[in-house]
């Protein structure tokens, strides 16, 4: 409950403040919003599964971003760095799609 | 579980599953039921963040200046394909360019064509005596109380202005002379009246001419010429100078059944 009310609290004072993005984090922030997603469907999935263990929803969750902003950090380095943010943010994705569909098996049993 | 999670990997189960382990609703319920603790504050902030980093994302995308954010790679080439694009853009905007100006040429071309044919069509229906004309001229009155003035009188006197440049030449305000008006006493008229092409006129004969006034009227008065025919025929002439001498009558369209333009 609190997680949920956390969520809406985040997304109303981004959405409200409007505050600038530092020039520096704006390459990072989408693909960490990205694996931050990841991270929060899978704690949801293992939740479902009964094996949710918020020291590893938070352990997962910053390893998540923090490798997320190295991959795009060092494909910028090597100059390849909007086709690894592409293969990071697809990567990701079809992690999302799979967890979604485990949470889903166990909501509607489909 | 068909799915692998390294993000789920097995840990020590610390709460119990719930009854029913397939039951993922009833777990869910649970969970929003579970009493307030450490852990689920600690979720709380993490999701807050998830949720403000992924609105100020949004923010920034939807927002005015939306390559802001763009890396430098993706700036360079959104520019290289902008350029190519104006490129592109400015080709095609100078071929219209010649298209328009070579479309403006011909048309100025047939403008003057059709004007130059128009000038000729003028000229060539004022010859034929198909329009009516005005101008500056003479009009030239042959008095013939004695009825002796006759064709062939006329016809100099029609040779006499044609030499002095008249461009168009009536006779009685009904009959157009043009080249192929036949001029004649007429076999079953009386005296005094002549034939002029298919009309007649009767004296006193009032010829009109449009050309320049002095000339004309020097044709007629010089020693020996028209003035002089006509008074041994017993007859007077005068002569007068309008400034504008209109011919209304008309020449009938010239008959073209033999003759054909050769080339």
């Amino acid at each position: 409950m609190i997680a949920l009310l956390g969520l809406l609290v985040g997304i109303g004072a981004g959405l409200f403040l409007d505050p600038s993005v530092p020039v520096a984090l704006q390459p990072y922030l989408p693909i960490a919003v990205v694996a931050a997603l990841d991270a929060t469907f899978g704690a949801l999935r293992a939740l479902l599964d009964g094996i949710f263990d918020e020291k590893v929803f938070v352990i997962s969750f910053v390893s998540n971003v923090l490798v997320a902003a190295l991959i795009v950090y060092l494909g910028d380095q090597l100059g390849v760095g909007s086709q690894l943010s592409t293969g990071v943010v697809v990567v990701l994705g079809i992690r999302i799609f799979s967890n979604a569909a485990a949470i889903r098996r166990h909501l509607f049993h489909a | 579980m068909p799915d692998t999670d390294p993000d789920t990997d097995p840990v020590p189960e610390r709460r119990p599953a719930p009854e029913h382990p397939g039951d993922g609703r009833a777990a869910l319920v649970a969970a929003l039921r579970r009493p307030p603790g450490r852990g689920q504050v600690v979720a709380g902030v993490l999701l807050a963040l998830l949720g403000f980093a992924a609105a100020v994302q949004v923010n920034v995308v939807n927002s005015d200046t939306p390559y802001a954010g763009a890396r430098r790679d993706d700036l360079v080439q959104l520019l290289q394909t902008l350029a190519a694009a104006q490129d592109r853009a400015s080709r095609e905007f100078q071929e219209l360019q010649d298209t328009q100006e070579a479309l403006q040429e011909s048309t100025d071309q047939r403008a003057t064509a059709l004007e130059e044919a128009q000038r000729q069509l003028d000229a060539l229906r004022i010859l034929a005596g198909v329009v009516g004309v005005t101008g500056p001229g003479v009009v030239i009155t042959i008095n013939d109380p004695d009825g002796s003035v006759g064709a062939a009188t006329l016809l100099n006197a029609i040779e006499e202005l044609r030499d002095a440049g008249a461009e168009a030449i009536e006779v009685d305000d009904t009959a157009r002379v043009v080249a192929q008006t036949p001029l004649s006493d007429g076999a079953d008229l009386t005296d005094g009246e002549l034939l002029v092409g298919s009309r007649t006129v009767t004296a006193p004969y009032v010829l009109e001419a449009i050309g320049a006034p002095e000339t004309l009227s020097e044709a007629v008065v010089f020693p020996g010429g028209l003035t002089d025919e006509v008074e041994t025929l017993g007859g007077t002439v005068s002569v007068d100078t309008p400034d504008e001498v209109r011919i209304t009558s008309l020449a009938p369209e010239a008959d073209d059944d033999f003759v054909e333009p050769s080339t």
